[in-house]
């Protein structure tokens, strides 16, 4: 028999979950994370699981995997040292970056002055030039470069990033400068802007791949690491790591461009939303993945997640493909408070984090937090976490009551406050997905999750008018879900900046078909083979003298008809009417090209829970009261576990469970179906 | 008003209950819908000017034309208290010509919407949005004549137009103006992407009238407005004085050979409302340096100043505009007659923001920044290429950031909000030109405990041969530094022929030829150090030898000495510091460098240019 394995390493809990890919059938489990060295926590797990399921570590034939490791090295500063090489002349480019100063009119009066990821005495120049043509100007004075490179060893760089002017009209002169750092320099990395971006634009191009660069040794540290691991402990299957885009991709492939893996851990709950969404029968959902700090909002179409051409990490922007995920400073951790002098009421982005926590975990925390609002309002009930963990009420109440006290209005006044901010914060996000895009949030169901997504999720649907509200059962292996099911998957871009008119489809079909090729070949090299593969292209287009793409999917087969650059023209006006209200009768111009490969998505089938008589009384806990809608009300909480297929549940309500608790509003009911999801609607 | 209001629906607004939360909701949406605005015509306008370089500004004002979000504050009553005329549902605004707003916009490469937003037939908000076009037609490609006399000279101007009567779009009109441009498609992309932010504006408060209903809407405006009101009212009364206190800054010349022009600016309090008074700011100028400075907008800038400098907390907005008294004299550099030439107004628009800082910031001088604003420089380079196609390139650049109270000031990074560089390989791509070098000069900026931000050296090499137009400043007067910092560099602008030659061009200029080859080294002021560069860090400005942002000799401004191998020489820099401090004396509050008439003596040996000439009015 053989097995995948999909494997979640989160802040607190590492989830796993083992697939049986002959019959579907799954096994799950959960174990503390270990921050210090996380394949600790994923070898135990693994071991764990394999010795329930009474499974040989040989037969694991897949380990999938999502992983935070670069998102927290970019967090947390601790990327490499990256020395830079860049053409004579622009030596400064990411000191001067774009220019631009954040804040508004005056904002520079208090904007901190950012220090360039690759430090200025790390920089170096070579002489040489290319323009934008691809045509040489001057060659590349390699003398000149060995002794410049010198800086490297004084500095003591460990990774280095190429990033040359137009390079990504002609690799050229980039490959020789690579060439040269690695004779000089055989053991460091090297990262080519060309390969890891071929974008114009010199900034944006030489960020993302000293970004690359900067995470390289911590990436391929633990890749290393995990595979001599599970290397001892029997595996010898093939370890693939899930990026940004919600595709998988081996670990070889991610040790060389770790960029693509920054969003690799949010990815994860959205491939794992996908995953329930089709299985629910609902495939277009808006996301919520509500943690501590912070919110992730993802929207998904017709079982399609929404990609972005960027991929943002605090407050580092990169030219790297990731699922259209926004992230919001607003999770259950958030500090509400009271400026004095405009005296309005602010929630976040300031945390609480673990430590000290909102004040209702009473490890020292006594600052009041959207934690703290729930518990006030009877919205949390005694006991989180399957009763490990007891919250303190009072000490929630008196953080509140300083909120109160500022904005003179009742406690329990001052908790809704809270909530509704907070709420009001996502929805921004939420928004941001949807209706900037062009679509209209009624036509989606929305998909709570994460420690608190289940707790906010029915006021939001509320206020989006998003209908039903999907909780999905234990939506803590959500992540783990969607690493074990998505596809592998690999992309071959070029730019291509030439205007329709001066183009046509038959010399796009012959760039198109050896993209194709390519990415074929490359996804065949991960291990897929051809048969079966899939193949998509995508081109992004814009009228001659924007500056803003809109990415496109486009089929192959159309231009080998002829069809293709019409009927692009035309869905790229029919998008930009419904993003921007208007078109224009200017030549288009088609800027990038992308090929597309992607493996076979896990064929894993959904455990059908038992069905019920209509009647959750067995499930019932006990009666409640909480503060909703400006008064106190009667709820009841139930186990969430023993909700049966077919239930139905009027709110206010509560359904605990292990790692979270959902909460159904008065007006609405809740409905379990038959995979074990929450339903929730008007009543 | 003048302006006639028609609203279908009579019945006054109800007064409505506002809850503290719910105005922050709605606060909150009000501010996502402008950034809205700002995302739109950042994706669809087409000149590199809106595009890459956001010199766009949009806002949502309250049906009274009071800004709610936004970053200049309104100037609507300006233009409603100007029109002669009805405004309808439907309708939607154009204008160009500052003569014709009371200052909305400044000079006529502003092209400004304005759409009244109507909900149930009654006018509930504005939209407002207006971003500079490149060109506007008249005497030289950009549209801004450095040696215009009159508005004539300047390009089309567009009194208050219905570009939407009743909803129906004015093509004729559009034609009309579209025609008077070199770059038509660009304008009209820029125009079509101003327009679709307003209507987004449109659309979001139309959806927060539904959810909450027009009423709230009005009341939460009106709170919005008292809230900001409140504050500022304390801000003004703790920070502000009765005593007077004035400010003086120059703007460098009038590109017609004279200068320096004076702007100056006295502030006190009466009561709760402070008093702004230009007595005493130079006679208009006869080239086209003026600034017709709408006052609300001042009063705006204030406003934003004081919160930025003492309390970052507070969310701007129209609300506190009774507590601001703005007095311009009539026929003045910031209040000229018609039909004065307006359209080089960025420089005094730059210098009114060193006034400001340096208002503010006398009596406190820990809230003290230094000088920076040079203006904005601008490079246009036109011509045919060799396929006779019309190229046409306006470009911002930007200098060196202030020292400030808050740390250095960052280098060659831009003083206006929003705005960012042109990519250089999309400068490459587009148009006929090779940027050699992109760079900050070190030493540029002021030394400082905080040191003043680098300016900026761009080398462009131009491919074909066309025409440049350079716009820029402070190559006369320094970027002043303040508790003990010391001037940022003066700008200059050096073209090199591709035979070899060498000649330096004016601050101001137009209809320069270059050819194939030929290199224009575009040199950026840097910005005025902050604080005693004696108490620097010494490693700190090791370190920053080692990046090249100060040099080995740069670093003894500092007092710091570095050994041959690049290391700090302790004993030396302690010797040093010594004896700079016994030698200097007292630090003043301001140094501006050398006093006017020194530097009209040594400006031919230290610019290369000839002095301006004193300017001579008539009164």
């Amino acid at each position: 028999m053989t097995y995948r394995l999909g494997v979640d390493v989160g802040g607190t809990f590492t989830d796993l979950l083992m697939i049986d890919e002959g019959s579907g059938l799954t096994l799950r489990t959960k174990v503390l994370s270990t921050p210090e060295d996380p394949s600790i926590a994923v070898i135990e797990g693994a071991k764990k699981l394999c010795e329930q399921a009474q499974v040989s570590p040989s037969e694991i034939r897949q380990f999938l995997h999502g992983t935070t490791v670069a998102t927290n090295a970019m967090l947390e500063g601790k990327g490499a040292r990256v020395g830079l090489v860049v053409t004579e002349g622009h030596r400064q480019v990411l000191q001067i970056a774009r220019s631009f100063v954040p804040g508004g009119l005056a904002g520079w009066i208090i904007w901190p002055k950012p220090e360039p990821m690759a430090a200025l005495e790390c920089t170096i120049e070579a002489k040489e030039r290319m323009d934008a043509n691809g045509e040489t100007v001057r060659p590349l004075d390699r003398d000149a470069l060995v002794e410049s490179l010198e800086v490297f060893k004084r500095e003591k760089v460990e990774a280095i990033t190429i990033c040359l002017m137009n390079s990504y009209v002609s690799d050229a002169h980039e490959r020789q400068v690579a060439e040269v750092c690695s004779e000089v320099y055989p053991d460091l990395p090297v990262s080519v802007s060309a390969h890891i971006l071929p974008e114009m634009y010199e900034y944006e191009r030489a960020l993302t791949t000293v970004a690359n660069s900067a995470v390289r040794p911590i990436v391929s540290g633990y890749v290393a690491n995990l595979r001599s691991q599970l290397k001892s402990w029997g595996m010898d299957g093939k370890l693939n790591l899930l990026r940004s885009d919600g595709g998988l991709m081996s670990a070889d492939k991610a040790e060389q461009a770790p960029v693509n893996l920054l969003m690799s851990g949010p990815a994860g709950g959205v491939a794992g939303a996908l995953w329930v969404a089709k299985n629910s029968g609902h495939e277009s959902i808006l996301t919520i993945d509500m943690g501590g700090t912070s919110t992730d909002v993802a929207l998904i179409e017709n079982g399609q997640p929404r990609l972005r051409r960027e991929t943002t990490v605090g407050d580092l922007t990169v030219r790297a493909s990731s699922l259209d995920i926004r992230t919001v400073g607003a999770g259950g951790g958030s500090i509400a408070h009271v400026p004095e002098l405009t005296r309005a009421l602010r929630v976040g982005p300031a945390s609480a984090g673990a430590v000290p926590g909102p004040a209702a975990y009473g490890k020292g925390g006594d600052q009041p937090t959207v934690t703290d609002a729930n518990v006030v309002l009877g919205y949390l009930p005694e006991s989180l976490l399957g009763g490990e963990m007891s919250l303190d009420r009072k000490g929630a109440e008196t953080a509140v009551q300083s909120i109160a006290d500022g904005l003179d209005i009742g406690l329990m006044e001052a908790a809704a406050g809270i909530i509704d901010i907070v709420n009001e914060n996502m929805v921004g996000a939420l928004r941001l997905v949807s209706v900037q895009q062009g679509y209209d949030p009624r036509d989606f169901a929305l998909m709570g999750f994460g420690g608190a997504g289940p707790l906010h999720a029915n006021a939001l649907g509320r206020l989006m008018g998003s209908w039903p509200v999907i909780i999905p059962p234990s939506p803590g292996v959500l992540c783990a879900y969607g690493d074990a099911t998505t596809r592998m998957r690999i992309e071959n871009a070029r730019s291509y900046n030439q205007r329709f008119d001066r183009s046509n489809d038959a010399e796009l079909v012959e760039i198109l078909a050896a993209m194709g090729k390519q990415a074929a070949l490359d996804l065949e090299e991960e291990g897929v083979p051809m048969e079966d593969q899939e193949i998509q292209f995508e081109a992004d287009v814009r009228y001659v003298g924007q500056g803003f793409e809109v990415p496109l999917p486009i089929l192959f087969e159309d231009f080998k008809a002829g069809i293709g650059l019409g009927k692009l023209e035309k869905t790229f006006d029919e998008e930009h009417k419904k993003l921007f209200t208007f078109i224009m009768e200017v030549p288009h111009e088609l800027v990038n090209l992308r090929a597309v490969a992607l493996g076979k998505p896990a064929d894993v089938a959904a455990v059908k829970i038992e069905a019920g008589n209509g009647n959750p009384s067995a499930a019932k806990l006990r009666d409640h009261t909480l503060f909703m809608d400006g008064h106190e009300q009667d709820a009841v909480i139930y186990e969430r576990s023993k909700l049966r297929a077919g239930d139905k549940i009027v709110g206010p309500a509560i359904f605990v469970e292990m790692d979270s608790t959902t909460l159904v509003l008065s007006g609405h009911v809740a409905e379990i179906d038959r995979m074990g999801n929450v339903l929730i609607t008007p009543a | 008003m003048t302006a006639n209001i028609i609203e279908t629906n009579s019945d006054p607004f109800k007064t409505a209950e506002v809850d503290p939360v719910t105005l922050d909701i709605i606060e909150n949406a009000l501010r996502n819908a402008r950034m809205e605005m700002d995302a739109t015509v950042f994706r669809t306008a087409m000149s590199p000017g809106i595009r890459e370089q956001g010199d766009a500004f949009p806002l949502i004002a309250d049906r009274n034309g009071k800004m709610i979000v936004g970053q200049f504050g309104s100037f609507i009553d300006g233009f409603l208290n100007a029109y002669q005329g009805d405004i309808e549902e439907g309708d939607i605004i154009w204008l160009s010509d500052p003569y014709t707003c009371e200052g909305a916009v400044s000079h006529c490469n502003d092209w400004l919407i304005l759409l009244p937003i109507y909900q149930s037939g009654r006018l509930i908000a504005w939209a407002s949005h207006f971003g500079h076009q490149t060109d506007i037609g008249g005497k030289v490609p950009g549209s801004l004549p450095t040696d215009a006399v009159s508005i004539f000279e300047e390009g089309i101007r567009i009194p208050p137009v219905k570009i939407y009567k009743k909803g129906v779009y004015q093509d004729d009109i559009v034609n009309l103006v579209i025609h008077q441009t070199r770059v038509p498609a660009w304008c009209r992309a820029d125009l079509e992407a101003i327009i679709a932010s307003c209507r987004m504006a449109e659309r979001r408060v139309g959806e927060m009238c539904e959810r909450f209903g027009d009423d709230v809407i009005v009341a939460a405006c009106d709170q919005l407005l008292a809230r900001n009101h409140r504050a500022m009212k304390h801000l003004i009364k703790t920070m502000v004085k009765e005593e007077k206190l004035t400010f003086t800054d120059y703007v460098c010349d009038d590109g017609r050979g004279h200068g320096p022009y004076k702007i100056h600016c006295t502030m006190w309090r009466e009561g709760d409302r402070v008093v702004l008074d230009f007595e005493g700011t130079d006679p208009q100028a006869e080239g086209s340096i003026n600034f017709y400075l709408n006052e609300n907008m001042f009063k705006m800038f204030f406003g934003i100043y004081m919160i930025m400098v003492f309390d970052p907390q507070i969310l701007f907005n129209d609300g506190f505009y009774d507590l601001v008294d703005v007095r311009i004299p009539e026929g003045s550099l910031l209040k000229p007659k018609f039909p004065a030439a307006l359209s080089c107004r960025t420089h005094a628009l730059g210098r009114i923001f060193d006034i400001l800082g340096g208002l503010l910031g006398q009596r406190q001088p820990e809230f003290l920044n230094a000088a920076g604003f040079s203006s904005s420089p601008h490079l246009m380079f036109s011509g045919f290429d060799k396929s006779g196609e019309w190229f046409q390139l306006f470009q911002i650049g930007f200098g060196g950031i202030p020292g400030r109270p808050f740390g250095d000031g960052p280098d060659g990074h831009s003083l206006w909000p929003g705005f960012t560089n042109i990519p250089n390989e999309f400068l490459e791509c587009y148009f006929p030109m090779r940027i050699e070098k992109y760079e900050s000069i070190a030493d540029s900026g002021g030394a400082g405990f905080f040191r003043g931000g680098n300016g900026i050296h761009m080398t462009y090499c131009f491919l074909e041969e066309g025409m440049i137009s350079i716009h820029d400043d402070r190559w006369f007067t320094y970027p002043w530094g303040v508790n003990g910092g010391t001037p940022g560099r003066r700008s200059e602008k050096i073209l090199e022929r591709a035979d070899g030659s060498r000649e330096i061009l004016p601050s101001k200029c137009d209809n320069i030829r270059v050819r194939d080859g030929d290199l224009l080294h575009y040199i950026t002021w840097g910005g005025g150090g902050w604080g005693d560069p004696l108490d620097r860090e010494a490693a700190l400005v090791v370190l920053e030898v080692s990046r090249g942002l100060v040099s080995c000799e740069g670093a003894a401004r500092y007092g710091v000495v570095l050994d041959k191998a690049g290391a700090l020489d302790q004993a030396a820099t302690e010797k040093l510091r010594k004896k700079m401090r016994k030698a200097r004396g007292e630090v003043p509050v301001f140094d501006f460098g050398p006093d006017i008439d020194t530097l009209r003596k040594s400006c031919e040996s230290e610019t290369g240019l000839p002095a301006p000439q004193q300017p001579v009015w008539n009164r």
